[in-house]
């Protein structure tokens, strides 16, 4: 029977998910603000699974199934905006992508 | 020291040493390998938490699937001027990693010294619910519903890749 306790897994997800928030805080290049939302969502994921798990009630490891499902649909269409992004400004850097800022 | 926190802290501070890499790194190609790693080692965490199938699909879709639409797309793109996407160290920059900080400290009070309950220990029934029967037959009976409409959100999703990035945009 495993022993450690919930809490340690719920502060493991919390610092995974600010490393991500600082990721897309700082970074400037458009494909690391890309893995830097990933990790924000492998870090819900992880606090999901633990609850999950310690309750005993399967509904938190369905939800994970449905967060990869629109994870990979999300990233699908993000990169081929980056693609069509590149195409019009040959640039990745979303300092320059200011096309709607008011 | 019990051997499981042991194992747990291991992964726990692999996990978050190859993240920090991930964001670190001038290179795109090392942050995307970092980033598979960091998978892999969310996959064991998964397993020590009797999640057998979320850790295979977790291998499968983000360590398989997303990870070489990333390198596909960074091969893609050829980045070159490295340089222009440097950012230096400035008064913004200091006050955003602050602010990041400041709340990974708040979520971590919350966590670790409000009273979750009578959750010390993981539940005996963790090693059923987290097999391929018992979440199958979850989606296939309670969250029917969900299932499907995740189909048409995946079709949603391949159309709208391909007319973005497509040569032409209508």
């Amino acid at each position: 029977m495993l022993t450690v306790p919930l809490n340690y897994y719920l502060a493991l997800s919390a610092i995974l998910f600010s490393i991500g928030v600082i990721g897309v805080l700082t970074r400037r290049n458009a494909i690391i603000v890309f893995m830097s939302i990933e990790l924000m969502l492998n870090s819900v994921n992880l606090t999901l699974v633990a609850f999950s798990s310690f309750l005993g009630d399967s509904t938190g490891q369905v939800f994970v199934f449905f967060v990869m499902a629109v994870a990979a649909a999300e990233a699908a269409v993000g990169l081929s905006i980056i693609i069509a992004l590149f195409r019009n400004k040959v640039t990745v850097n979303i300092d320059e992508i200011n096309l709607m800022r008011w | 020291m019990n051997i499981d926190y042991l194992f747990f802290f291991l992964l726990a501070f692999l996990s978050v040493i190859t993240a920090i890499v991930v964001i670190s790194n001038k290179n795109p190609i090392a942050s995307a390998m970092a980033l598979v790693f960091n998978f892999f080692i969310l996959a064991a965490i998964y397993l020590t938490l009797n999640a057998q199938f979320i850790a295979i699909i977790q291998i499968l879709v983000y360590a398989g699937a997303i990870m070489v639409l990333f390198v596909f797309v960074i091969m893609l793109l050829n980045l070159e001027n490295e340089e222009k996407l440097k950012d230096p160290l400035n008064t913004r920059k200091i006050f955003r990693i602050v602010l990041a900080l400041s709340m990974i400290f708040l979520i971590i009070y919350l966590f670790y010294f409000i009273d979750i309950g009578l959750h010390k220990t993981i539940s005996e029934s963790s090693i059923k619910i987290g097999t391929v029967e018992q979440i199958g037959y979850q989606l296939f009976t309670n969250y029917l519903l969900p299932f499907e409409i995740t189909s048409i959100l995946i079709l949603a999703a391949i159309i709208g890749a391909i007319v973005l990035a497509k040569k032409r945009f209508p």
